[in-house]
Formats: C-alpha cells, structure tokens, sequence
C-alpha cells in the first residue's frame, strides 16, 4: 500500500504547500456544545487513507491540552474531536498539519445522519427476515404439506408479511403515490400494484383454503428490489459525502474591527454593509467590499476566469470569493452575505436549473412504456378466460398471475444495479457521481464546452523559460520566491525542489505589494518582482526580473500550464464525435494560445456569467447535448444549465454542487473516462432491459395459459434478478480500468495551495 | 405434527432475535464506519 507517504513526500516536494487547516476562531465557531461541559467539532482530512493514519492521528490529537477523546472515521475521512469547554479551544488543525494532514471544516449540517438510507437498511432487514421466514415455510408446501397444515403455513406466512409490506414496501408505495397523483407513472407503480394484489389475492385464497399463495413471491421481490435501491442510495451518499468533504472556498468567517478598536471573529452571514474588516494575506475575501486601505494582489481566477492577479488599492472593489494574495488589507463591507456576487450566482443557477427539469430517466421511460402494455395484457386475460371458462375465481386469479410474474422486479433492478457497478469504477478513478441519471445524459452528449482558467488550465503559472537562466540565478529566484504566496513565487519556488542548490542566508524578506519581494543578504538588495520596480527604471518593460542592487540578473516569463492530459483528453474527445470549444472569462489573448495549443478553433472570451449559459442555450437551441466542464464561481450557472456538468475538485463551492460529476483528480483524462463508463453503462442498461423484455415473452404465455404455480413464479423472479445483476456486474470487473494518472504519491486528492482559505 | 407447536414458533423468535440485534447494531451506529472497522481490528494498542 502506498501508506502515510503525504508527510514526507509532501513536504519534500512542495515546499509552498505547508499542510493547512482552519484557524482556532472558525473551529470554535463550528464547533457544537455537548453535554456535559464539551465542545465538538468534525474535520474533513482527505489525506486519511490508512489504519496507521487512524492510530497516528488519535494518538496526537488524544494529547492536546483539553481534548476529551479523538475519532477518526476511515470511511467518510473525517475526524471528530471533544475539548472541555473549560480548555482554551485546541489548535486541531496545527496538530494535523505537523503530522503532514491538510484538514478544513465542511458545510455544517452535512454530516447529519442519512436518514433515508437508515430507513432502507431498517426496510432491508424487515423484508430480508420475512422473505427468509416465508421461504422456508413455502418450501414445506411445496414439498407437500396439506390440508391444516398448508392453511396454517399460508397464514403464518401472511402474518409476517403483512408488516414487511407495511413497512418496507412504503418506500416504493409512496413514489408509485406520488407518480400517480402527478398524472404520471413510474417503475414503482407496476412494482407496488404487483405486491400489493400477490399478498390480497393470497390472502383470499388462504381464507378459502386454496392450495396457492404467493406471500413469498411478494416478500422476496421487495428484499430484492430494496437490495438495489439502497446500493444506488449508497452510491450517491458517497459520491456526496466525498464532495462535502472537499475543502470549502468560501470565506466562513471574518475578523471584524469594532469602532472601540477591538477586533472580533464574526460569520460571513453576520457581517453588516459598512463593516471594517481585516483581511490577512491568503484569505478569501467574505462578502462583496471596497478597500479603505493597504496595497495587494488578488487572484481572481475562480470568480471571473482571469488568470492573471488583479493589484488592488484603496478605493478598489473586491468582489466576494477573490483571494487576498500579498498584503494585509482593511475593507469596508458594501454588501451583506446574501446579496453578493455569490447570491447573485445562486439565483443565476435557480433560474438556469429549472429550464433542465425536463429530463425522464431511461427507467421511467421504460416503465411508461412497459405498465400500460402488462395492465392490458392482465386485463385481456381476464376477459379472454371469462370468455373461454366463465369463471370469475379463476379468471380473476390467473389475471393475478400474468400481473405477478410480469412485476418487473428485474426492471426495477435493471438499471440501478449497472449504474452502480459504473459509479463504483468511477469512484475508484476519483470520479464523484451525482446520481445515476448524471451518467444517462453524459452518454448521449454530442458538444463539451470547456472554462479555461482552472479547468483545461489549472489557473497556475509555469515558468517557461528556466533553460535559459543560469542555475544559480534561478536557485536565489526561487528561494526568494519561497516567502510569498503570489502565483509567481510559487511557481519559482517550486523550481526549487528539482534543482536543490546552496542555501542563501537572507538577513530580511519583504513582501511589497503589487510590486515583488526584497530581500538582503549584507549590503546587497536582491529583488523580484515587477521589473519597472526591481530595476528601479520607469520605462521598462513588463515582465518578471530578478535584480541585484538594481541590476538584472535574469528574467522569467510564466505561461499559464495546461492540466494534465489536457491534450489527450480533448483528442479522446474528438475521438468519439464531440465539438469542443471553449468560454472563457478570461482576455482573448489568454484564451487563445490555450485555443492554440489544444488546437480548439471554437472559441469565446471575456464571457459573463450570463454570457456562458447564453452560449448554452444557444447551442440547445441547435439541439446540441452539451457537457460543461467549468469550475469558477463565475461557471455556476453554466453547470446548471448544460444538459450534463463535470467539475474539479478545485472548483468554487457552488460549482461543484451544480455539476453532476466531480473529479478529484488533476488530469482531464477523467472526462473521456467517464464519458466511455456512461457510455458502457448505458449500453448495458439497455441489454438488461432487452434481457428482461425477453423473460416477459416466455413467461406470459406460460401465466397466460394457467400454469403458473407460485413455486414457477419464484424461480423465475429470482432467475429474472440473478440475471440481470450479473450483466451489470460485468462493468465492475470487465474492461481493463484506465490507469491512474500519475498524481502526487500518498496525496490522493491534488488539491493545494489553491484551497488555501 | 405437535412438534411444529414448538418449533414454529421457535423458528419465528430465533429469526426475530436475528432481526432484533441487527436494527441495534445498526441504531447504535456500528456500520458508521466500515473501512475504519476493519482497520482498527489490526491495532494492538490496549
């Protein structure tokens, strides 16, 4: 196993990435009373992966002062601490961070107990003991048992599965419920009214001491059916869980200056229009603000799609979401949480959400296609067996049959079970699925639209030209580069680890916003930065230089770096019939040589929000089945809007709550991966339902003709069901999986500093 | 057939208890987390 790797490697190769978590203030300020005198607070910790991990993280957060007990949950990949209320509030996320763990708060109520996948299990065990317990009392009818015997064995069968039904059967009474009263129908509706007249119908028989009863038929399909739908519950649940628990971009609180002076730590929702708030470098800024004072940079790339920082001044406005790269800055608020540019996301995704509703699951298609057919078929037996015999028991009780052996119980579990095994190998691939019907529109996409900045780009600039810089100049540029957070020291610094070369000793470091770093060693004064400023000449120009007491020692000039596989996933794409383009916010230049690079000539910049699902629409209007791969803020909408949405791991919030799939890791060949599992799923969907089309053509007949005994009905249910599972297993084993593209070792999700918040 | 007097009923209570006992484990928050479960079995700390 690739174990514990994230401390030491980590920290070895990224020098930049220093493991992060939340402050002392937001963990106290998510943190939740207990009884007794205790405070709890869950955080995510994605770089959780074994038991050694487990014991190590316990053991170290088991010592901080005031912390009462630790738990780490492997699955979900979050730890739960207990302090004494008494205790100063434990630095938890320094604990982890020393260990080598990056740890974050998630959204608070995400981690509420499932209760609809409690109720399926609670349902799974009730009808797993009933049709168990009826089976075995069917089999001594079957083998023989008459007379009093048979009648109290259907009627012990018929005691217990009355509350099964009652209780397990209500998940699919109450959809069928719903369907019905909205004048449409669905899956469930053939499946409820199937059980539901199997159990009156035995019942009556067994009043009258007739020879068949088909509780066991009734009981078996609704364990069954339950063992799919909770599998498809699960699915989702992780696939949402695994997404909650990816670090938040979004600001959660802020540190507000009172008028008396004094400072607090306030909630993002608390923060009033014309609040003073102080914004260190490296945090997001909270809610939409003006700058009173200090001079910085700030990254904006998840809000408009530029890539390049923006330098801010007093008097400029920041928009909510942008990162304060350099400087510490004072704002004055202008807006409260709910009216800035992230609500106005919201409701942009509100409106461009409910023009998607229109879409029916290929099952629900299936079932309206497939319920009015088996409800005339009973119907004509009926009146063909009244004609025939004229007899009303009889007629009624084969109509009965025909409805029973035709419930499609392999329908039902047709679809799930394949969507299933696709999202199990997706997940495996760091793919996270929405649900199910996610993976059935993918598969029937003809266009992807791409953002550029983060997501064929991933919004980092690489230096270009390091060959032709001496070694030694590069090396001081990058252990200079090392003591700021702006893109391009960081992409000088990470230079540094490939070419580990002497150590300089600075004597000081300064950061000057918007313009580089000082630094001295003695009397010299290196800079870096902008080179107006290193060289200390006004017209001189733009680009990034490394300077000694006012002479240039070299030059660096950035390109944004593709993602990797970026390339060969637009190819694989092309491979398979898709238009590709792109809709950028970013300048037409910017746009361009990425355009260029991966040969897309279908192109648009400096797109708005609004601008982005114009362009969707647009292309719906030609009948274009549009995937969006986007990640900013600004992409939200877009997500919404497009018939189907992918978005990485370092999206925005809400970007990665509207897109329909999340991959967690850096390379695109996520996309063509997942668009060739949908595509298997899908075909394997329709073979399930031609398999279980082709068991109707031979078991109606044998029903129709009266001979269907509830031990035929049983074997062929369960023959049905076997059948159709295993081909949809065959996805999770078959294919040979795509490789795992080559990510950091032991860090499982490639998510850094740009998660800094 | 005085023999099904006993054991039918017997056959109901063992099954009920086996129902019983897994809506505990599950209420009890034992299926929480699996992957932690099978890891933790291979700590020898106390």
């Amino acid at each position: 196993m690739n174990c514990c790797g994230p401390d030491a490697d980590t920290a070895l190769s990224l020098p930049s990435a220093v493991a992060k978590g939340p402050a002392r203030e937001e963990l106290a300020l998510s943190s939740r009373a207990l009884p007794g005198g205790l405070r709890q607070a869950d955080l995510s910790v994605p770089g959780v992966h074994c038991g050694a991990c487990m014991t190590n993280i316990e053991a170290a957060l088991g010592h901080l002062d005031g912390v009462d007990h630790a738990r780490v949950n492997l699955s979900t990949k979050r730890v739960s601490v207990r302090w004494r209320e008494d205790a100063a509030t434990p630095d938890i996320a320094e604990a982890l961070g020393r260990l080598g763990y990056e740890s974050h708060l998630f959204e608070q109520g995400a981690d509420e107990k499932d209760e609809t996948l409690a109720e399926l299990i609670r349902g799974l065990g009730i009808a797993g003991f009933a049709a168990g317990n009826i089976m075995l009392l069917s089999v001594s009818v079957w083998s023989g048992a008459t007379d009093a015997t048979r009648d109290l064995f259907h009627w012990i069968s018929a005691l217990i599965a009355l509350p099964a039904l009652a209780y397990a059967g209500r998940i699919f009474f109450r959809s069928a419920w719903g369907a019905l009263r909205n004048g449409r129908t669905n899956m469930d509706v053939p499946i409820s009214i199937g059980i539901l007249l199997a159990y009156s119908m035995s019942l009556y028989d067994t009043a009258n001491s007739g020879p068949h009863a088909y509780f066991d038929a009734s009981a078996s399909l609704l364990f069954f059916l339950l063992i799919g739908r909770t599998l498809d519950h699960v699915m989702r649940e992780r696939a949402r869980v695994a997404v909650k628990g990816l670090a938040r971009l979004a600001a959660r609180g802020a540190t507000v200056l009172n008028t008396d002076g004094s400072s607090a730590y306030l909630p993002v929702s608390d923060i009033r229009p014309g609040a003073h708030i102080l914004l260190a470098a490296g945090e997001r800024v909270p809610v939409d603000a003006r700058v009173l004072k200090g001079r910085s940079e700030l990254d904006c790339a998840i809000v408009s799609g530029e890539s390049a920082p923006v330098v801010v001044e007093a008097g400029a406005s920041l928009r909510a979401g942008t990162l304060n790269l350099t400087g510490p800055l004072t704002i004055e608020a202008t807006a409260a949480a709910q009216d800035s540019f992230l609500a106005e996301m919201m409701r942009l995704m509100e409106a461009a959400e409910s023009g998607r509703g229109g879409y029916r699951r290929i099952a629900d298609r299936a079932a309206a296609l497939y319920a009015p057919i088996l409800h005339l078929t009973a119907f004509l037996t009926f009146l063909g067996w009244m004609v025939a015999d004229g007899n009303w028991h009889q007629a009624i009780t084969i109509a009965i049959a025909v409805l029973i052996i035709t419930c499609p119980c392999a329908l039902g579990l047709a679809v799930p079970i394949v969507q299933v095994a696709a999202a199990r190998r997706l997940f495996e691939n760091g793919i996270m699925v929405k649900d199910g019907s996610a993976m059935e529109r993918l598969a029937e996409i003809d266009t992807v639209v791409f953002d550029k900045t983060g997501t064929l780009t991933l919004g980092r600039p690489r230096l270009v030209n390091a060959n032709e810089t001496a070694p030694d100049v590069l090396a001081l540029a990058a252990a200079i580069g090392l003591h700021s957070r702006h893109p391009i020291s960081r992409a000088l610094a990470e230079t540094r680890a490939v070419k580990p070369a002497k150590e300089w000793a600075f004597d000081a470091i300064d950061e000057i916003p918007g313009f580089g770093l000082e630094a001295r060693i003695g009397t010299d004064t290196y800079r870096l930065g902008r080179a107006a400023w290193a060289l200390d000449r006004a017209n001189t120009a733009a680009g990034t230089v490394l300077s000694k007491n006012g002479a240039r020692l070299g030059e660096f000039v950035f390109e944004d770096r593709l993602r990797a596989g970026a390339g060969a996933a637009i190819e694989a794409l092309r491979g398979r019939g898709m238009a590709v383009e792109i809709v950028s916010g970013d300048r037409p230049d910017a746009v361009a040589s990425v355009a260029a690079a991966l040969g897309i000539d279908q192109t648009s910049s400096g797109a708005l929000p609004s601008g982005k699902v114009e362009r969707l629409e647009t292309l719906k209007a030609e009948g274009r089945k549009v995937l969006m791969v986007g990640d900013g803020l600004n992409d939200a909408p877009a997500l919404a809007a497009a018939h189907v949405s992918m978005a990485p791991a370092s999206a925005a919030d809400i970007g990665r709550s509207a897109a329909d799939f999340v991959f967690l890791r850096e390379s695109l060949s996520a996309i063509p991966l997942t668009l060739a599992t949908s595509r298997e799923a899908s075909r394997l969907i329709r073979q399930n339902l031609v398999l279980a089309i082709v068991y109707n053509a031979v078991a109606v007949p044998i029903a129709l003709l009266g001979y269907v005994t509830p031990l035929v009905a049983a074997l062929a249910m369960s023959g049905s069901s076997v059948i159709v599972i295993a081909n949809g297993l065959r996805l999770g084993t078959g294919k040979t999986k795509l490789s795992r593209p080559a990510t950091e070792p032991g860090q499982p999700f490639p998510i850094k500093e740009a998660m800094a918040s | 057939m005085t023999g099904l007097l006993f054991l039918l009923p017997v056959a109901l209570l063992l099954g009920g208890l086996g129902l019983a006992a897994f809506l505990w484990s599950l209420n009890s928050g034992q299926y929480d987390d699996m992957d932690g479960a099978a890891e933790r079995i291979l700590v020898d700390d106390d």
